[in-house]
């Protein structure tokens, strides 16, 4: 026997645990993806795995029934208006002030980035009720504006943080050319710190986002319940317990829910993986 | 038309006040002299973001404190009663004792399973597409963990089709098995739920554990092989000690999580049967019985709980920048 297939032979076990592990991860994903297309009175007598069996049931009828009633497309657009400012916002921000701390020098610079770091960690449980409270008599619950701002300022920490090192490994002589050749600090932010930092930038957007957008407790903290602003995952955790005798339609839902942030996840992988690697200290 | 309107303020506005921001800023500067302008510029440029914080996380967690002494509704000092009520109800005893269930399990299944994952994935030339299906639970919400995991745990009582998957895996390959109601027996639904953590979180883990041992050099590794250890023992003597500080790294980060857990408790049983947690708690406290002092006592209980980790935290970092 060749030496080549002999090692092949010797992997066997290998390949055969890291496969089954694959599987038993996969499953339960793959369960929820095929019965999303099958009757709800084929969900409720059978397991999803007789469509082998049964090719001809698959249909799209809980998608229909997903998208018609319950108000999941309304409260998809909702995840949408909600994810994309609680995005851009903190990241903005936290640019602005990840370059203050690291090219500019100030008094109380080191102690005020400690207590950021210090900030990271604080369960978002400490802000509830305080906050609440200011949102009540301001109107801001159940608002937009209200949740937007509140997703910002509790991403804030970790991107600053990311942001402030990233910028601060660019090289110092970048700046004082740049600062020599008469460039505005408007003009060396927007045109040489952004563009060289758009690998963090990436990363650091697509966690914020598919943070926002999977996020539940802080909406049902400031949205109060409101249909008309309640994002997917709000809608989809009602009907989880009320829904009883059509739970079914959950499945297509469920599944709606997931198709942005896995596109993202497939498109931008290598992004997503280096934004973990850079700060597994988010709180 | 309203919708619109938001739509709109939405993908332009927004983006476009930033960069706004920067530009009004920048052109009030520029009106001063040389030294003042260094002076007011960084205020200017971290700004908002000390303003946001300030509002957003500084203060509440001051007032939270001050709130945890204080009755229900905020109108009366009560010293200590919140804490003591924390320390001795039954509902909370119940969620200390399953936040150290999901402690102790969730955390080292995590990683362990991050680590043997990552171990072998390294070992095979489709590692990419291991690690991307390991690690696709990680990006999808609670909530829709929570349908899925609906689905795994169906029951039919014994003698019918299961059409759950686990029922139906286990009564086809152990016939005398008694099917299970998973998410109501109390013996299993602590650890029914602490699984779908487990299933969610193992890819995080992974990742960063992989990271490290691709950190390795692989000349020591070799070096060993030829003095003759086996892959256990190099995996023991050498790889271990090498990611200690990673292993670390992903511990304390999963122990925020385990403390802070709520969704997928809120969406599966919401604490019933006892599968109360701390943070599912502290909303009931805040929501159901209107009780602000007694939620900021829980609120506060976590926060003693993770300041271990905030200076941790903060030590390592005074010690990368003295490294800088």
């Amino acid at each position: 026997m060749s030496n080549g297939l002999s090692r092949l032979f010797k992997k066997i076990p290998l390949h055969a645990i890291v496969i089954a592990i694959v599987l038993v991860w996969i499953t339960p994903s793959l369960g929820l993806f095929v019965s999303s297309f099958r009757p709800a009175d084929r969900i409720a007598s059978t397991g999803w795995w007789t469509v082998i069996t049964s090719p001809s049931e698959l249909t799209l009828d809980l998608y229909r029934q997903a998208l018609a009633g319950e108000g999941m497309a309304q409260s998809f657009m909702n995840s949408l208006f909600i994810s994309i400012p609680a995005t851009v916002i903190p990241i903005m921000i936290a640019a602005f002030a990840a370059y203050a701390f690291a090219w500019m020098s100030f008094p109380g610079r080191n102690i005020l980035f400690t207590i950021i770091v210090g900030l990271l960690v604080v369960p978002l449980q400490m802000t509830f009720i305080p906050i609440l409270r200011i949102y009540n008599q301001t109107g801001l619950t159940g608002s937009f504006l209200g949740i937007w701002l509140a997703h910002a300022a509790y991403g804030l920490p970790f991107s600053i943080y990311l942001l402030r090192n990233f910028f601060g490994s660019l090289p110092r002589d970048l700046f004082e050319s740049a600062f020599l050749d008469g460039a505005s600090s408007f003009d060396i932010f927007f045109r040489l710190v952004m563009p060289l930092s758009v690998p963090s930038l990436a990363s650091l957007v697509i966690f914020q986002f598919m943070w926002v957008w999977n996020d539940l407790l802080v909406a049902l903290i400031y949205l109060g319940g409101t249909p008309s602003v309640a994002p997917m995952t709000v809608t989809i955790s009602n009907l989880v317990n009320s829904l009883g005798g059509n739970w079914q339609v959950l499945t297509a839902a469920a599944f709606i829910s997931m198709i942005l942030p896995l596109l993202v996840f497939f498109t931008l992988q290598r992004y997503f993986v280096k934004g973990i690697l850079a700060g597994s200290v988010k709180g | 038309m309203d919708r619109l309107l938001t739509g709109i303020v939405v993908v332009v506005g927004v983006p476009l006040a930033t960069v706004l921001y920067v530009a009004i800023i920048e052109w009030i500067v520029a009106r001063f002299s040389f030294r003042v302008r260094e002076k007011i510029r960084p205020i200017l440029w971290f700004g908002p973001a000390v303003l946001l914080l300030t509002f957003y996380l500084i203060y509440p967690t001051i007032n939270t404190i001050y709130l945890s002494l204080f009755n229900a509704d905020s109108s009366e000092y009560v010293g200590f009663d919140n804490y003591i009520f924390a320390f001795t109800n039954n509902r909370m005893l119940e969620a200390f004792r399953n936040n150290l269930l999901w402690l102790v399990f969730f955390t080292a299944a995590t990683v362990v399973f991050g680590l043997i994952i990552a171990t072998l994935a390294d070992r095979v030339r489709y590692e990419t597409a291991v690690k991307s299906l390991i690690f696709l639970p990680m990006v999808i919400s609670s909530v829709a963990a929570g349908v899925i995991w609906k689905l795994m745990y169906e029951f039919e009582p014994k003698g019918q089709p299961q059409t759950g998957t686990v029922n139906a895996f286990l009564t086809t390959i152990l016939p005398d098995f008694t099917p299970q109601a998973w998410l109501v027996n109390t013996n299993t639904n602590n650890p029914a739920l602490i699984v779908i953590g487990i299933w969610m979180w193992t890819g995080f883990s992974m990742v960063i554990l992989s990271a490290a041992l691709k950190g390795i050099p692989e000349e020591l590794l070799e070096a060993a092989r030829v003095d003759g250890a086996n892959e256990f023992q190099i995996f023991r003597s050498i790889t271990l000690p090498m990611i200690q500080s990673t292993i670390a790294v992903v511990v304390t980060t999963m122990i925020i999580n385990v403390l802070k857990i709520f969704d997928i408790v809120y969406v599966m049983t919401n604490g019933n049967l006892g599968t109360e947690v701390i943070a599912n708690r502290m909303y009931k406290e805040m929501f159901n019985f209107r009780h602000f002092g007694r939620a900021s006592a829980i609120a506060v209980i976590l926060l003693t709980a993770v300041i271990p980790v905030m200076l941790y935290n903060i030590r390592r970092f005074r010690e990368q920048e003295e490294l800088r």
